[in-house]
């Protein structure tokens, strides 16, 4: 290379280098009238996503997304929000997030929603898990609860008739009734993965229809009593016996694919799963699907049912609380619901929101829409075990702190699932670190 | 005899050669393979290699939902800006450590690269600070400055083991002939260290390309890269296997024919010295 080129080529390289930084300047402006959304990816999103033109022709707001995978969304807007980044008008966050930040003064209050809106409307299970102190602090988009999904056809061949609210002596007798491993049909698929918010969640719900709870009201926590033991050593013997091999790693979306693929008799998960498993587009069981209230133990006042939504927020940083309200409005109207329910027919819209959806007579032909109504009126955040407890929410304890030791916890269990540990020393392990954990953020 | 050995030896070599190439292939076929089943295909069990209704709706509904051009433009300026911002800063720093070493050359080599040890999460609260106090949060200069720092050791020690094997003779004669320290790195040490340089540039785009922690926790919607783009199609609730295997091809189609075009190059860079 002579060393003409070798100049050549170096100014090229400058001239490249400074394009790149000068490109970088001009990325930073932006719009007065648009809004930056954070969301996750999952189908009523999605779709919302496709009707933001029409929010933008009737107000002039124009709509940015930004769409994460769940647990980096969790970490990205934290992030933003304690660093007062200001990269987001509005965040799609959950029930565990939204009292807690809201106590904290990270979220602008719903307080001024208009007239229109109905904000009476909202589901109360919904506005009472979206609000700190009596004041709304997300508006839900979706809801949900979780329920017994089941297969009709091998109930029918197993001779059992599912009642509307069985027990978990009955999920186990259908279940070893179904269990049919040699064709790959195994009587019952639930969440074994680590995760607070997956196999977590579900063995927290199970625990509080045995009676047990996280803590008594002095944030002892309570793995050592007899409660938890006896609900984890019926879900690791149940799941053993009529579960799928591996299940210590299924979560949502693999045992939506396994039961879609008609290997699973039953399962228990969120109501939002019944429109994926009716769908048969994409279910091979669609037509031959039933319902039921989530389980509990035969005497228990509570059912093994958890409260979730998915809840549009604004953060405090914002510069754009008023554009951002508005969308809110909309996207969470029943007018926005009429308008996917006119356009994708009423299987298709948010669930779980709003008590004039469950009104509609169309969508009472939904065959899941009355079981989803009841299994989220069956759950109250504020109430959720039999003992009396200091936290709210039923799959979580909604302090900042619950995320991570709950998902230590999680793990410990998931390894008694895929017998690496005995149920025995899981729950000492989990009672000390939690206790730890506790003691450490000043809860002792 | 020894024929017969080196045949078999051959044989061997090349089976087992062949095994770990596919072995290493398998996840970036079994994407692409995904990519064109429909969503139930993909998680179907047991797994499906052939017999497929081949499809290409994914595609279409990722390049429907997706403003893939925007992403592809930015990865091409983040990684390219930070490879030649890099490079401009690290070819006079493996300069100096390989032709004026001082004593305390070694430490600062090994001091450079104990950064890479520290976990990205720990410095997320500082960095995240300081890009919210200069403003650079979603800009791509706040991250091409990012990605060099954390490339730079990288690329530093590997331009300074190329330049350790050019013998200071030749430079010394061009400084005999008058050249300065601009002309001797410009006009001597960088074209006898053009293979070094451009595997360092190679190894460093697709270091940075691949880049999924700070590409996503300091960019929102202007600056946000490939790693963006396929993480929007991962999902907490339904099926997305196919979409995201549509999505994360698109993203990795680019870097692989790059990959390819340039092998020899890459190849040649990592594994001989300047002046063998």
């Amino acid at each position: 290379m002579s060393p003409k080129t070798v100049l050549r080529a170096s100014s090229a390289l400058c001239l490249c280098a400074s394009a790149a930084l000068a490109v970088t300047g001009s990325a930073a402006s932006a719009q007065d009238t648009t809004i930056t959304i954070a969301t996750v990816n999952n189908g009523d999103m999605i779709r919302m996503q496709g009707y933001t033109d029409l929010f933008t022709e009737q107000t002039g707001i124009a709509v940015e997304w930004v769409t994460l995978e769940e647990n980096v969304l969790r970490q990205r807007v934290t992030t933003d929000i304690t660093t007062n980044g200001g990269q987001f008008d509005i965040m799609t966050i959950g029930m565990y997030e939204t009292p807690i930040w809201g106590a904290n003064g990270w979220l602008v209050p719903l307080d001024n929603l208009s007239e229109e809106y109905n904000v009476d409307d909202i589901l109360p299970a919904m506005r009472n898990g979206l609000s700190y102190d009596g004041t709304l602090y997300a508006a839900p988009f979706y809801g949900e609860s979780s329920m017994v999904m089941y297969r009709t056809d091998l109930m029918e061949a197993a001779g059992l008739e599912m009642p509307d609210g069985p027990t978990w002596e009955f999920i186990e007798q259908a279940a070893a009734a179904m269990n049919d491993p040699e064709n790959e049909v195994y009587g019952i698929c639930l969440r074994g993965k680590p995760g607070w918010g997956e196999g977590g969640a579900f063995i927290t719900v199970t625990a509080n229809s045995f009676g047990a709870r996280w803590f008594d009201e002095d944030w002892n926590a309570q793995f050592d009593t007899p409660e938890w033991e006896q609900a984890l050593t019926f879900y690791v013997n149940l799941m053993n016996n009529y579960g799928p091999p591996g299940y210590a790693t299924n979560g949502f979306n693999e045992n939506l694919s396994l039961f879609q693929q008609g290997h699973c008799g039953m399962w228990i998960d969120a109501t939002v799963a019944a429109s994926f498993v009716t769908n048969p587009d994409e279910s091979s069981v669609a037509d031959s699907v039933g319902f039921a209230l989530a389980p509990n133990h035969e005497g228990v006042d509570r059912r093994a049912n958890w409260l979730w939504a998915w809840a549009l927020a604004i953060p405090a940083g914002t510069q754009q609380a008023d554009a951002a309200l508005q969308f809110i409005e909309w996207a969470t109207s029943a007018e926005y619901i009429e308008l996917v329910a006119e356009n994708e027919g009423w299987a298709n819209v948010p669930p779980g929101a709003r008590t004039s959806l469950y009104e509609t007579p169309e969508y009472q032909e939904v065959p899941f829409a009355q079981m989803t109504l009841d299994s989220i009126n069956a759950a109250d955040p504020t109430n959720p075990t039999v003992d009396p407890v200091p936290y709210v929410g039923i799959q979580f304890v909604a302090i900042p702190e619950f995320a991570g030791f709950a998902t230590e916890v999680s793990q410990e269990f998931s390894e008694v699932y895929a017998g690496q540990k005995s149920i025995e020393e899981a729950l000492a392990n989990a009672q000390s670190l939690t206790n730890d954990a506790m003691e450490a953020a000043g809860y002792r | 005899m020894a024929r017969a050995v080196t045949t078999r030896r051959k044989i061997v070599t090349t089976v087992v050669a062949w095994a770990v190439g596919l072995l290493i292939f398998f996840p970036i076929y079994w994407t692409i393979l995904t990519s064109f089943k429909t969503e139930a295909q993909a998680v179907a069990n047991p797994p499906l290699f052939f017999g497929f209704d081949f499809t290409l709706e994914n595609y279409a509904i990722v390049q429907e939902r997706s403003d893939y051009m925007r992403y592809l433009w930015n990865s091409v300026i983040i990684a390219g800006g930070s490879t030649i911002l890099g490079i401009l800063i690290a070819v006079p720093a493996a300069w100096s450590m390989a032709f004026v070493p001082s004593k305390r050359t070694k430490d600062i080599l090994l001091w450079m690269l104990s950064t890479k040890m520290l976990p990205a999460v720990g410095v997320l609260y500082p960095i995240s600070l300081l890009f919210v106090q200069f403003d650079l949060l979603d800009t791509r200069g706040g991250l091409i400055v990012v990605l060099m720092l954390i490339n730079l050791p990288i690329i530093v020690w590997m331009l300074y083991t190329y330049f350790r094997e050019i013998p200071g003779e030749i430079l010394e004669a061009a400084r005999m002939d008058g050249a300065g320290l601009r002309a001797e790195i410009l006009y001597v040490l960088t074209p006898m260290a053009i293979p070094g340089i451009a595997s360092t540039i190679l190894l460093n785009v697709i270091l940075a390309w691949n880049e999924a922690f700070w590409t996503l926790n300091l960019t929102a919607v202007n600056a946000a890269p490939l790693t963006a783009f396929i993480a929007s199609y991962s999902s907490p609730e339904g099926l997305f296997y196919a979409k995201l295997s549509a999505a994360s091809t698109m993203a990795i189609a680019p870097i692989l024919v790059m990959g390819w075009f340039s092998q020899k190059q890459l190849v040649r860079g990592l594994t001989f010295g300047a002046v063998k």
